[in-house]
């Protein structure tokens, strides 16, 4: 195999007729608009990265284009002619494959059968040849650099191999158009290594590839050309040679490099007051797949900024010291205590709160009155014997409202009907019942209209200057920037850099953002 | 290509996890087989020829019914209807076999088809609970039935010079020919579930549906043919028990679905799908056979013992599926 050395990326052939292009491509989902008028070309012979943060409307980009779902208006055109896909067969049939980012076989079936299914090889009697197949599979799985028994069933292999299974599975028909969507998250950096051969020879062979991928090194070293899609809309297609980090990145974050940041654009105000010994502190945390050796300690009083593209480990980090993933090793003391790890209990006991990321998936009850909301956390501590006192308890939900002033007509009123960013503080409330000593927010203001952001905002000053220790996710560069007293940058699971006092500017986090943890470019232009 | 080879530690299985893998598949043989021998050596009357065939011809109206439901759980899917339309079939087939032969066979076998065929559509294209679409298929055939024999006061018979009575009445060596009938079924079962992309298909919509979408697999058009043949195969257990006793009985098969759901997972199919042979669905319908018949022998023995006692094998056996599974996986 000829390989393309990592970094001189052949330019594609410029001029060729796209073999999948799209124009005007609209998608909603309720209310929620995924995805707006996107044009988007992929050549014959190239591999195109396809990035942009969460809720950019990659995957819906790629579902419309596999005929997982159907487009609400646009195009789409296969080798020239306007296609319909009505469902995923008929844009593997049309010759489109897919490698998804969850592994999307059967479990309980061989893995030869996984390679074949649907498309196995025939007897003259019409019947499947297992031989054949298992043969053909072996080779082909092999040719992957992947030696397992073909005959064994898929679950009992790793998560790695499971996806060069689906690799070969993509390989075994005659594609022009191959989507790998994060196909290289569960994978090893040999198995990488094989993928990316895999991904060369295809584009040797003509193949276009959508290649998605949060790891930024990979885009270079593999891909020719990029497309940025930012809250649904495209907003950027060019080739990856020439292109800097940095400007990638303030793309999919939507910044200019030069922009000016004016002071305050938040509802933060000034550093905070903090003192004294770390009441969290937290150490060498690992966690399969997804975080290593992750350190971090906050004060009370203080809040530590949590910064990092998708996928570099921000809400795993959170949720790993809240106990809700496995870790494997590390340690989390809260006031110099050991709290144990992998339990939810526990940490909460020990005085650990987590807002998390989606407040509707877990955590509104929307059809529960703003007291009832409130009170859930605070229940089992109210309660003698099953009985629950509704005095105590309608005496600390007004004090609540008052305190985050939680805009509700009453206690009574159902939280369905507050805007975002009032539910988001009767979320918060509820936390706060319990008496954390250590506030983990990741995604605060996600999703809530500009003042109520600001309020929010403000709130976490407050509890900070109430002596909380307070961690803080967000994508938004100001947020962090303003709301955090200081900064740590994630890249792929694990601390790249930290940003404190002169340094903790909006220009130095992008860079920070864009650099791996190897090379932190300088930006001092 | 590359010269890495990577060896999956897990790939070859221990030789404690591949008997615990025999044993999870063939447990239900095991205990046919213990079962067998111990009534053997108990019952004088229980190894004779004559008792043997009997056994094979009572289970056989039950294996054809529980072959369609075989392919139904692969598929992740459940069909609570069988009992209900393989009563219908029976009373089809004696009504229509008072118009000749075919129509006795054609009649019951298209209606109760079409009854499957309708709840697959349902359950397929409208996306709905097969629990659900196949209890509203159970009422259905039932009130179907007492529709069209008065309240089930109405017994039709089969004509005493009928051709149709010799379809399950007649034998070819000793044997009956629902028993043959059943042994070309299931064969051919074996081979369309382990040798045809509609069997693969089966197992990979029940191990895991939303993948077999992604990979492109005509997911509804297999469920759609679960169904379809679950409900012929049901009517065919019906006619051939019309034949049998030469009168559609309208009471039959009340419970039956309980009884074959039992005995596809006795023989090791898994209630969730993706996994199965029909081969162990026939040792499953033979087990439940056998201790009927060794109650039988018993004189003093309640008959309604053999409820209990299959209720407590199969609880038993799933049991021990769930603990080899995980022997397994360690």
């Amino acid at each position: 195999m000829t390989a393309t050395p990592a970094g001189t990326a052949r330019p594609s052939p410029a001029g060729t007729a796209p073999v999948l292009e799209t124009e005007g491509l609209s998608k909603s989902f309720g209310p929620v608009r995924a995805l707006r008028a996107v044009d988007f070309a992929l050549r014959p012979g190239e591999i195109h990265a396809l990035v942009g943060e969460n809720g950019a409307g990659k995957s819906t980009l790629i579902k419309l284009l596999t005929g997982v779902h159907r487009p609400d208006a646009g195009t789409i055109r296969f080798a020239g002619d306007e296609v319909a896909f009505y469902r995923p067969a008929d844009a593997q049939r049309a010759g489109i494959s897919t490698v998804y980012q969850e592994i999307n076989l059967v479990p309980l079936l061989s893995v030869a059968r996984n390679v074949f299914l649907g498309r196995e090889p025939r007897t003259r009697l019409g019947l499947i040849d297992t031989a054949a197949m298992n043969r053909a599979a072996a080779e082909l799985v092999g040719s992957l650099g992947v030696d397992v028994d073909v005959t064994a069933d898929l679950g009992r292999l790793g998560l790695g191999v499971q996806q060069m299974v689906a690799l070969a599975r993509a390989m075994s028909v005659e594609s022009r158009v191959v989507i790998m969507d994060e196909p290289t998250s569960s994978l090893e950096s040999r198995e990488v290594t094989t993928l990316f051969g895999v991904a060369r020879t295809l584009r040797e062979r003509g193949v276009g590839l959508v290649f998605v991928s949060h790891r930024l090194d990979e885009l270079w070293e593999l891909c020719d050309r990029v497309t940025v899609l930012r809250d649904g809309s495209h907003v950027h297609t060019g080739p990856m040679a020439g292109l800097d980090r940095v400007s990638l990145v303030a793309t999919m974050l939507g910044r200019e490099v030069t922009e000016v940041v004016r002071e305050g654009a938040t509802g933060f105000g000034d550093t905070h007051r903090q003192s004294g010994e770390p009441v969290l502190a937290v150490s060498g945390v690992d966690v399969r797949h997804r975080l290593r050796d992750v350190g971090l300690s906050v004060r009370p009083g203080e809040v530590v900024g949590l910064g990092g593209l998708l996928g570099s480990g921000r809400s795993e980090t959170v949720k790993a010291v809240y106990g809700a993933l496995p870790v494997r090793a590390g340690s989390v003391r809260v006031g110099g205590r050991v709290v144990r790890a992998n339990s939810v209990r526990h940490a909460l006991r020990a005085g650990i709160a987590l807002l998390s990321e989606d407040r509707k998936a877990e955590g509104i009850v929307p059809d529960l009155s703003v007291r009832d909301n409130i009170a859930l956390a605070v229940l089992p501590k109210f309660s003698r014997g099953g009985l629950v006192s509704e005095r105590r308890i309608d005496a600390l939900v007004d004090t609540f409202i008052d305190r985050l002033r939680i805009k509700a007509a009453s206690p009574a009123q159902k939280v369905r009907e507050l805007s975002g960013g009032n539910q988001q503080k009767v979320l918060m409330a509820r936390w706060l019942c319990t008496e954390p000593k250590v506030f983990l927010l990741d995604e605060p203001t996600r999703g809530i209209d500009v003042g109520a952001k600001a309020e929010v905002q403000a709130l976490i000053d407050d509890l900070a200057g109430h002596g909380l220790a307070v961690v803080l996710i967000s994508s938004e560069l100001d947020e962090l920037v303003e709301g955090a007293d200081r900064i740590l940058v994630l890249h792929d699971g694990s601390v790249a850099r930290e940003l404190t006092g002169e340094h903790k500017t909006t220009r130095e986090l992008l860079a920070a953002l864009a650099g791996g943890a190897e090379r932190t470019e300088q930006v001092d232009e | 290509m590359t010269t890495t080879v990577r060896r999956e530690e897990s790939a070859p299985a221990s030789p404690k996890a591949r008997l615990a893998g025999l044993a999870q598949r063939q447990g239900a043989l095991v205990i046919l087989v213990v079962a067998v021998v111990a009534a053997t050596f108990s019952f004088d009357t229980f190894g004779t020829a004559g008792n043997l065939s009997n056994i094979a011809l009572q289970a056989s109206f039950l294996a054809i019914v529980a072959l369609g439901m075989t392919f139904v759980i692969m598929s992740g899917g459940i069909d609570l209807s069988v009992g209900s339309v393989f009563a219908l079939g029976g009373v089809l087939a004696a009504w229509g076999s008072q118009h000749g032969t075919w129509a006795a066979i054609l009649l019951p076998l298209g209606v109760c088809g079409l009854v499957g065929l309708v709840q697959g559509l349902v359950i397929a294209r409208g996306g709905l609970p097969a629990f659900i679409v196949t209890l509203a298929g159970l009422l259905f055939a039932r009130g179907l039935l007492l529709l069209i024999s008065d309240e089930g006061s109405t017994t039709y018979k089969v004509p005493p010079d009928s051709a149709f009575r010799e379809l399950a009445q007649g034998e070819l060596f000793g044997i009956g020919y629902p028993v043959w009938l059943v042994l070309a079924a299931f064969a051919l079962g074996g081979l369309v579930l382990h040798r045809t992309s509609y069997g693969a298909t089966v197992l990979a919509v029940g191990g895991q549906e939303d993948a077999a979408d992604l990979m492109g697999l005509p997911v509804l058009r297999t469920k759609v043919i679960a169904y379809t043949v679950s409900g012929l195969l049901a009517g065919m257990g019906g006619l051939l028990m019309a034949s049998y006793t030469s009168s559609g009985v309208t009471v039959l098969g009340v419970g039956m679905e309980l009884e074959v759901i039992s005995a596809v997972v006795l023989g090791g199919t898994l209630l969730t799908g993706g996994a199965g042979t029909v081969l162990g669905t026939l040792v499953g319908v033979l087990l439940l056979q056998v201790i009927r018949n060794v109650i039988n022998q018993v004189g003093s023995l309640n008959s309604n013992w053999q409820a209990v006692i299959s209720g407590t094998i199969l609880l038993l056996v799933v049991t021990v599926q769930r603990w080899l599974a995980t022997v397994q996986r360690r």
